[in-house]
This record gives structure tokens, sequence and C-alpha cells, in this order.
């Protein structure tokens, strides 16, 4: 944490050259946010307080912004988010069974980070992969028709 | 002039099918042939049949292979590349008939591509190929023979809709924006596809960038605006590249820019991503959204056409209804007109998902009726299964069964059976679903995704789901149907935006259609698709039972008892219903019996709290 509360260090210097950059786009508080969770992994307060000064946006129409969109977390996130596909598709031919499996398999409910800090797991809607339901992602693999537990803890296994 | 040109599919179902793998297969095997020279290698946006994935075309000959694996590759090198003898088993096979080409495959033989037309034809990343097929002709023709109010017209005449939900009529929309004047205008392209199940857009944005931004153009001469915005759902990386990639090559060459075909016009446009929220698809939302702000909804009027982004007047259209333009200016007004039925012209993608043979993007005319969507072009129920149920518009729409299949599709009357056109998203549903979660997932999602503004939206949909949630553990009770229909077409009366006037749908629809469903739920406590664990119960046949004791050893809350004369019994009460012990069971002695066991049924009568 103490990183974070330190604006001297180098993800700070990283932040603002990618805000003046961005300063040139009309509103850019959306796309600067997304850099910004680039940078930390998610977006705590002082990065929040960070980029309203920066920025000259009041801190609270920041905060409202990050906990509109589920794109944005302020709780740290794993090294390897596994985004598990809610959409319908995937739904009616079994995303809830997949998301007891990898549940199961690292001991974290949704939403939930592992304590060794590799995996989050969390949900999305659609990734428009429907042709493979049930599928799930992690980074910018795609997994599709999932069925057993055996190929999820397959995957799991290669990002240990 | 290459001998041969090998189409590889590279959409997203069958890159993560694998075929990227396929394709450096490919190379790296032509290379060791010596054939690199000779054959061509595209990869193409979506073709469609995703199931078939990973999917290939080899030209001249237009041979289609469907489920390549990289061990196939070598095959098709040395047979049919060196030899010209195509490989037969990696073809589609229809009643024991080799289809050899994608015009014999049924899947393609209904369908009529407009929007779709390049899709899976041409390298979406080469502007001199997007070019050769007729690229840019459209916009050359509108900008160097048209007035703006021509252009309207020729929309209006084409009957052309509002493909991303809505069916708002185009050339209407467009005639607003242009009657408002103003110093400046906007046009954005809503990208931001948010419905479960849809994906249309994601794959004409991969496929077809270029005709998107066509489209975009001609759009934006027409109404007079100089600048474009592309709104796109953050979970499409590959698509914000190919659209960013496609206009880095056009501005190069002078296709974006000042004084575009030496004309007056100057447009040019950027992309703004999403970051996931739902309501983000409505356009007053949308537009909050690229403002920086929180994408919730406003009141219409005024209309964006009338002030809108930055409160200059905007005219959002659809992907998929700017990809439809480039065809209706290039062929005219009347072929487009001539497809289609009633009010409902020319064609409508369709992602085809669920328990259908043929999962993928297809693209029909207007009109066609549910059945040959279903059974014709999607081929069927899996596994031998019977149909129950099609979700159509996804969390907006509703479900239609058996008995609606013959209805031709239409906006009006998709509309008038409780489900809606939506983004085009269809979900086939077979016999083992039950139709009461499927609401309950679609509400779950409606909840979740309320922007929190309005207040029937916000809590009246919440309301509907703690029903539907005592309704699927077992606390449903007599009023409760009767209480979801009221809530429900209050919700869609006083809410402010689409997704609260629709959020309801689900619910009513199945409500319309399979009220036996809800009441077995309510007043049976029974689930009888087997879905809902609330309402089902685990039983060991004693008779099949070898009491091998495996069961009991695989409880994870141990109530699972006996020994091998008196075989194994599992105690209602405790059971958690994970259905572990019919997984392990030899013998398949553990039953699956709908309906909540009699020990169970006195320890949930509703509670106080449950009661809405």
């Amino acid at each position: 944490m103490s990183q974070i509360a330190n604006y001297d260090n180098q993800m700070y210097k990283e932040l603002k050259e990618i805000i003046s950059e961005k300063k040139k786009i009309r509103n850019p508080l959306i796309e600067v946010l997304r850099e910004a969770q680039a940078i930390f992994g998610y977006l705590p307060i002082e990065v929040q307080q960070f980029i309203s000064s920066e920025l000259d946006v009041p801190l609270n129409k920041i905060y409202g912004v990050v906990t509109f969109y589920n794109f944005f977390s302020m709780k740290p996130r794993g090294k390897y988010v596994i985004n598990v596909c809610t959409g319908t598709a995937c739904y009616v031919k079994g995303a809830p069974r997949i998301i007891q499996m990898i549940s199961e398999e690292l001991g974290i409910e949704m939403g939930e980070t592992t304590k060794d800090g590799q995996f989050t797991l969390s949900a999305v809607r659609c990734v428009g992969a429907c042709s493979l339901a049930p599928v799930f992602v992690i980074g910018e693999e795609t997994y599709g028709r999932i069925e057993t537990k055996a190929q999820v803890v397959d995957i799991l296994n290669q990002y240990h | 002039m290459k001998r041969i040109d090998l189409l590889i599919c590279c959409g997203s179902g069958c890159v993560s099918a694998g075929s990227l793998k396929i394709k450096n297969k490919f190379i790296e095997l032509l290379e060791a042939n010596d054939l690199r020279s000779e054959v061509n290698i595209i990869e193409t946006g979506c073709m469609g049949p995703c199931d078939f994935g990973p999917v290939m075309m080899v030209y001249p000959e237009g041979v289609f292979y469907q489920k390549v694996t990289v061990d196939d590759v070598e095959e098709i090198v040395t047979e049919h590349f060196l030899k010209g003898r195509p490989v037969q088993r990696l073809m589609v096979t229809e009643d024991d008939k080799l289809k050899a080409t994608k015009k014999e495959i049924p899947f393609y033989q209904k369908q009529v591509k407009v929007a779709l037309e390049n899709c899976g034809h041409i390298d979406p990343e080469s502007m001199d190929e997007y070019i050769a097929t007729g690229g840019f002709e459209a916009i050359g023709k509108v900008l160097s023979e048209m007035s703006q109010q021509e252009t309207i017209d020729v929309v209006k005449d084409s009957g052309l809709r509002g493909r991303g939900g809505g069916g708002f009529p185009t050339g209407l929309k467009w005639q607003f924006g242009f009657n408002n004047k103003a110093d400046q205008k906007y046009i954005i392209c809503n990208a931001d596809e948010g419905d479960p199940g849809a994906f249309m857009d994601r794959s004409l944005l991969e496929g077809d960038p270029y005709r998107v931004i066509e489209g975009m153009m001609i759009a934006a001469y027409a109404i007079g605006a100089s600048r474009g915005y592309f709104y796109i759902r953050a979970e499409y990386p590959l698509a914000i590249k190919r659209i960013k990639l496609a206009m880095e090559q056009m501005r190069e060459v002078g296709l974006l820019g000042d004084n575009i075909f030496g004309s007056a016009f100057s447009f040019d446009a950027e992309v703004r991503t999403g970051a996931g929220a739902f309501v983000c698809g409505e356009e007053t939302a949308l537009i909050h959204s690229i403002e920086g702000m929180r994408g919730q909804p406003t009141p219409k009027p005024p209309f964006p056409a009338e002030r809108g982004l930055w409160d200059k007047p905007t005219v959002v259209n659809n992907v998929e209804t700017l990809a439809n333009l480039t065809s209706i200016y290039n062929k005219g007004a009347e072929w487009f007109a001539s497809m289609g039925v009633g009010k409902s012209k020319g064609t409508k993608v369709f992602a085809l998902t669920g328990d259908v043979k043929n999962t993928g993007l297809v693209e029909v005319p207007m009109g066609i009726t549910l059945r040959d969507l279903i059974f014709e072009v999607g081929g069927g129920i899996t596994n031998g299964r019977k149909f129950k149920a099609v979700q159509l518009g996804g969390p907006s729409g509703g479900c239609l069964t058996e008995k609606d299949l013959d209805t031709p599709i239409t906006y009006e009357s998709l509309l008038e059976k409780g489900a809606m056109m939506g983004s085009g998203g269809v979900i086939v549903m077979n016999d083992t679903n039950c139709m009461v979660n499927v609401a309950k997932f679609f509400l779950d999602f409606s909840v979740e995704e309320s922007c929190g503004k309005c207040f029937p939206c916000r809590l009246g949909l919440k309301q509907m789901y703690g029903i539907m949630e005592n309704i699927t553990s077992g606390k449903g009770k007599e009023g409760d149907i009767e209480e979801l229909i009221r809530l429900g077409n209050d919700i869609k009366k006083a809410s402010l935006c689409g997704l609260g006037q629709t959020a309801p749908n689900p619910v009513l629809s199945t409500i319309r259609y399979f009220r036996e469903e809800y009441d077995a739920h309510i007043k049976n406590k029974s689930c009888p698709a087997k879905v809902c664990t609330s309402l089902i119960h685990f039983d060991i046949d004693k008779s099949k039972c070898i009491g091998c004791s495996l069961c009991a050893r695989k409880c994870p809350v141990n109530c699972i008892t006996g020994n091998r004369e008196d075989k194994y019994t599992i105690h209602q009460l405790d059971c958690i219903k994970c259905g572990n012990c019919d997984d392990v069971c030899p013998v398949h002695a553990v039953n699956i019996i709908p309906g909540m066991h009699y020990e169970t049924l006195s320890a949930v009568q509703p509670t106080k709290k449950d009661t809405y």
C-alpha cells in the first residue's frame, strides 16, 4: 500500500504522462481510468485522487464513474482474472457449474482473489463466443466447451 | 497471382477453437513443401457456422472444410494442394451426402448476405481487398452525385430500420438530424453490444470494418456531421483494433480527413471504449458515457437528434444498420425493399446459439419463419432432444414456443407475441431447460445492469427478482404470479429508458406461455425440468444399489449412510443437492426426482422476511 500512497513512484510518473497525452481528447476520464487500471491493476482511492488533481475533475465524479462501470475495480485483483461467461448461451449450457468447479478448485467465491494473488474469479456478460459455450476467459485466451472438472483443473494448472 | 487462396476463418469462435495455430501450421508446412509462393493465406472474419469451427475455404474450387485440427493440416497440404485431391473426410456431410462447397451446405442455403456480404470472404485488415469488392463506391457516388436530402430519401425508400433493437426508421432519424441546424453535429456508431447471446456487431466490426466506417461516412454526410464516434465494448479488443487500423489506413489515403474525394465533405472519427455497463447501449446513456460520465439515460425529448453529444445534434446508429448502407446505395432502395415483408424490409443478422445444431452467425431475409431459422438454417435441436422454447431479444425480449414457430419474423410480429427483435440474439432451448429459471436468469441480469436512476426499474425489478427467488426455492405462494404480472406491467409503463421498459418481458412472456411451470413450482414445489435444485431431490434406488459406498464417501456433507446389506440412503434434510452421488454411482442407482422431498417440505415454509 505504501507504493500506492507515494506519488513519487514510477507508476504515477507513467500515469502522469498518459494523462497529459489524453488531455488532447475531449472528456478523457474513462480512457484515463482504463489506463490507470492497466498500470496499477486496480483503482484505489489514492489513484483516483491523483487523477482528480491532474484532470481537474472533482473526486466525487471520478468515484461515481469508477463505481458505475463493471470494468473498474477498487479492490486489488489477481495476476490472472478468470472471467466466466454468464451470457445466456453459456448459462443454458452450464456456466453455473463451471463457476462452482473453479470456486471449489481455488477455494474462492465469485469476485474473490486467491491468497497468493494469482487468480481472481469474475463473471462477464457474454464474450461473444456463444458457439463454444460454456466458456471462460483468462487474459486473451478463451477456453470453450468446458464439461468436466478435469478440464478446468488442467487449464488452471497452466497458469501456476 | 497465386494458384490457391486459402481462407481461414479467424472469427472469435474459430480462433478460440484454434484457427491461429492451424494457420501457423499451414505456413510451416507450405514452406517445407516449397509451396509458400503458390498459396495465399487469408485470415478472414467470421464465416458463420461457428459450431463447425475451425472452418476454412479453398479457392478456386470453393471447397469448404470443417472442424480442422492441427493434425489435419498435413493431409490438406499434401493431398489437396500438392495432388489436387480435396480431403473428403473434412467436408460437411448431410444425410450421408458430401457437401463440398458452401453453396451445397443447408446452413447457407436460406441465407441472404447483405451486411455480412464480405464477412468471411476478405481480409479485414486489407483495405485493398475491400476496395476490390466494390468498397467506397457508395460513398463516392453519394458525395459526387447526391444532395443530403437525396441521400436521406434513399434510406427512407429502402425502409431500413434500426437493427439494434428498437427498429426506429433510419431515414426518419437522419431527417431529424439533418433538419436541426447547428455548427457541429455528430454521428455515433453504437457498438456496445451487451445482449448476452448476441455477437453480430462484433463479427461485423472484426470481419468487415471498412464497410461499417463507409456506412458511417454516408450517414455523416446525410445529416451534416463532420465527426464520428465508435462506441465499442471493452470486451471486444479485436474489434477495437481492427476499426482503429482501418481508420488509420483510410486517413493515409485521404478517405478520412478534409475534402474527401475532392468534395466539400470533411469527416473523421475516433473510437471510445465502453467500460462494462449494459445500459450504455441506450443512446442517451451512451452519449453520457462518451462525455466521460456515468452512463445513465436521460429523458427523451430532447432526442439526441436535437440535443445529443455535447448538446449538439447527434444521430446514433447501430453497427448492423450502418453495414447495410453501402449495399442500399450500390444496389438501390427498391432492391433492398424487395426483401422482407410488411414494414420490415431487408435482411437481419441473427446469432444462433443454445441447443441448436448449427450455432453461429446467420443472415436471413426478414419475414422468414422461426421454424426455417431454427430447423433449416440451424439444423434442429442437438442430441435428439425436443424443442421447448426460443428466446429472442436478450434480456429485453421474450420466449416463444412451438406454436409460434410458423410466425414470420418481423419487428411487429415479435412484439405482438411478447418478444422483440432486439439486436438479434436467438437462443434455442430444449426440454431440459426450466423456463422459470431462465426468466430468473434474465431478471438477475437486468437487476444488476439497472443504472439505478429511476425508481421503477431500480426497485421494481428487485421486487420481481425476490418473488422469482422465492418461487424457485420452494417458497412461492398463491398470488405470486399475479403480483409479478402487476409489477411487470407497472415497470414497463413507468421506467425512463428502454432497459426498464423491456426488462420484465422475459418473466411476462414465460408466464404467458409456461404458466403451468410456474404453477408446478409454486403449488407442487416441483421443478418439472429438474433444474431448480431446491425443488428436486435425489433418491437412491435400493433395487439397483450395490452397496459400494462410493456415494457416501464422495458426499461433501456426509448425508449418505448405509452398508452393503441395507444399501445406502440419502438424508434429505442435510442434502445440498450437489449431484456428486449421481456422478460417481457406478450402477446409476441415484435418481433425480422433481419435487421436494416430504421431509424437507415442512422446513421451508415462508418466513415473514421472505415475503415480498
